[in-house]
């Protein structure tokens, strides 16, 4: 139970510092709105409303991941240039109960992200999301949130070892967009790609959040998506206090 | 012999970083830190680390509070190994570091002590009551709702004192925290400090100022090189020189050729030379019953002379004699 507060207190502080700034909140949904305006304007070209409502779900989940992929390793960063990522190492609390509410925090700008694009898309597109399965696909939605949150829990802890893994980030950014089927699909990308596809959490989140809206079932997707999100999920706990040990040996915590 | 109620323990401490140059054809680079430092630290004991920069000081306080691995040696606090029993050893010390760092900017004082709380398992129960009394006992309550990015650099450390003592630990460490503090916020911060070792805490105190460490510490150590090369109560130390007497010669730009034969006359423990405006005075430790003033100045030649006087050593001089005395 205080386990659960104390990630609770430290998600609101966390996300009290990232919604500090106004301009920083801006850019947060701005640059998903314009790679959803971007991906509409190509796919409109054809006049197809379902090749439409697959560009605008891809393009809102889009959001999620460049809001969480670029930013979570990041904001580890952030604390290594503010002093405090010696600190709250040296804090008795496991490593890992320290990142997640950084993670989390991040992945509920990606929420609002998703709901700026939706409401951008159907404003600037006339495209209004239809929905079959709303339940399904707000499940999807936070799933997909809640895994690349996961995502972006392991690159943090890679961080604390390696100061410079923060460009893993942003340098997965763009290949996530095509290897995650936001926009482009699967089918178009070599067979030796599927497999890579096939380990990203946001590519089952996406093909959830596609099946809800059309109707189908999107339990396998979802199952998957949870699968791999928990692969995450374990392989950062498992780093996380290897790299830290290794952090300590190497004297690498207090280097910017 | 190590004592087991010692609340630190030390035992020839080592650390060597390895760096790396170039891309493709990379050099290393060894560098050892500490050199097999050891030291005891009784409870409510406040022990003085001393240093110049470069000599150790951060390095041995980083091993004991577990954020380095040790290469060799060993090191207990309160009877937890530091790197066996890492999480104990983290619940039950705190850590202060110097300078501007290591807050929260973007969140207001009394936030970053509820982060910081809810980080070191302060219960929600005491929360409210210990940092209200932490914010009172450094003087920033009535501040405490302001963003830390508006605080001066005394406030900010005082905040940082008041978050390594969020959890009442039992044994304190304290890395120059009175680094670019204006004087009186120097003094605050001496007053804070001297109020811990009053509640029983044990402190490791690290500094370079010598009236910090003479005002504050009941023993201290001098580190140079990574090697500790005196320990003692302040007035054991000043007593390493307190038996010779210090000539100071004024001069105008005196050659470090000049310095190194002055360090040769016989009865000269140490030279070295301060640079006081536009004169750069020569400090010469002399040993007691020494005549030297005659011998020194023929050994600066043509070098333009000023006053000259003599007066009794201080802790200062101990410790440059100490921290010198490689080459002095």
């Amino acid at each position: 139970m205080s386990r659960l507060r104390q990630l609770w207190v430290c998600y609101r502080l966390q996300l009290k510092v990232m919604m500090f700034s106004p301009f920083e909140g801006f850019l947060q949904v701005f640059f998903p709105l314009m790679f959803a305006t971007a991906a509409l304007l190509v796919y409109r070209v054809n006049n197809d409303p379902e090749a439409m409502l697959y560009a605008g779900i891809g393009a809102a989940a889009m959001g999620i991941w460049t809001s969480q992929t670029t930013t979570a390793a990041t904001l580890v960063q952030r604390e290594r240039w503010a002093g405090t990522l010696e600190l709250v190492v040296a804090a008795p609390t496991p490593f890992a109960f320290v990142v997640l509410p950084i993670t989390f925090g991040m992945a509920t700008l990606g929420l609002y992200s998703v709901v700026a694009v939706v409401l951008w898309d159907w404003w600037l597109f006339d495209l209004p999301l239809q929905v079959e399965n709303w339940p399904g696909f707000v499940l999807s939605i936070l799933m997909a949130t809640f895994t690349i949150a996961l995502f972006g829990f392991l690159l943090s802890v890679t961080v604390v070892r390696y100061r410079t893994a923060w460009a893993i980030g942003s340098a997965l950014e763009y290949p996530g967009w095509l290897l995650c089927g936001f926009v482009v699909p699967l089918a178009l990308l070599p067979g030796w790609v599927q497999p890579l596809s096939w380990a990203r959490a946001p590519t089952w989140g996406v093909q959830a959040m596609r099946a809800s809206a059309a109707g189908e079932s999107p339990w396998f997707d979802l199952a998957m998506c949870a699968a791999v999100g928990l692969a995450y999920a374990l392989l950062a706990a498992w780093l996380g206090n290897r790299l830290i040990d290794s952090a300590r040996r190497h004297a690498t915590l207090s280097l910017t | 012999m190590t004592d087991p109620q010692a609340a630190v323990v030390a035992r020839d401490l080592r650390r060597t970083f390895t760096t790396r140059q170039g891309m493709f054809r990379q050099t290393h680079k060894t560098v050892e830190a500490v050199k097999g430092v050891s030291f005891e630290i009784a409870p409510g004991e406040l022990f003085g680390l001393l240093g110049p920069n470069g000599a150790g000081k951060t390095t041995t306080i980083k091993m004991l509070i577990t954020l380095l691995l040790p290469t060799s040696g060993s090191a207990s606090v309160l009877g937890r190994d530091v790197v066996e029993d890492v999480r104990e050893v983290r619940r039950r010390i705190g850590y202060v570091f110097g300078g501007d760092r290591g807050l929260y900017e973007r969140l207001s004082g009394l936030d970053n002590l509820r982060y910081f709380s809810e980080l070191y398992g302060v219960s929600p129960r005491e929360q409210k009551q210990r940092i209200g009394e932490l914010l009172e006992l450094v003087g920033l309550t009535g501040r405490e709702e302001e963003k830390v990015e508006g605080y001066s650099r005394g406030m900010r450390q005082r905040l940082h004192i008041a978050r390594g003592l969020l959890h009442d630990p039992d044994v304190f460490f304290l890395d120059e925290p009175s680094i670019g503090i204006d004087p009186v916020g120097a003094r605050e911060l001496r007053a804070t400090v001297a109020g811990l070792r009053e509640q029983g805490k044990t402190v490791l105190l690290t500094t370079h100022y010598m009236f910090e460490a003479d005002e504050l510490c009941d023993r201290i150590a001098v580190i140079r090189e990574g090697e500790i090369v005196a320990e003692g109560t302040p007035a054991d130390l000043k007593g390493l020189v307190s038996a010779g007497r210090v000539l100071e010669v004024e001069t105008y730009g005196v050659a470090d050729a000049e310095v190194a034969s002055v360090r040769e006359v016989p009865g000269v423990r140490s030279a070295i030379v301060e640079e006081r405006g536009q004169v750069q005075v020569l400090v010469v430790s002399v040993e007691p019953g020494a005549e030297v003033t005659q011998q020194v100045l023929a050994r600066l030649g043509d070098t333009r002379v000023g006053r000259l006087s003599h007066r009794e050593p201080t802790l200062e001089d101990a410790y440059v004699e100490l921290v010198t005395g490689a080459d002095a």
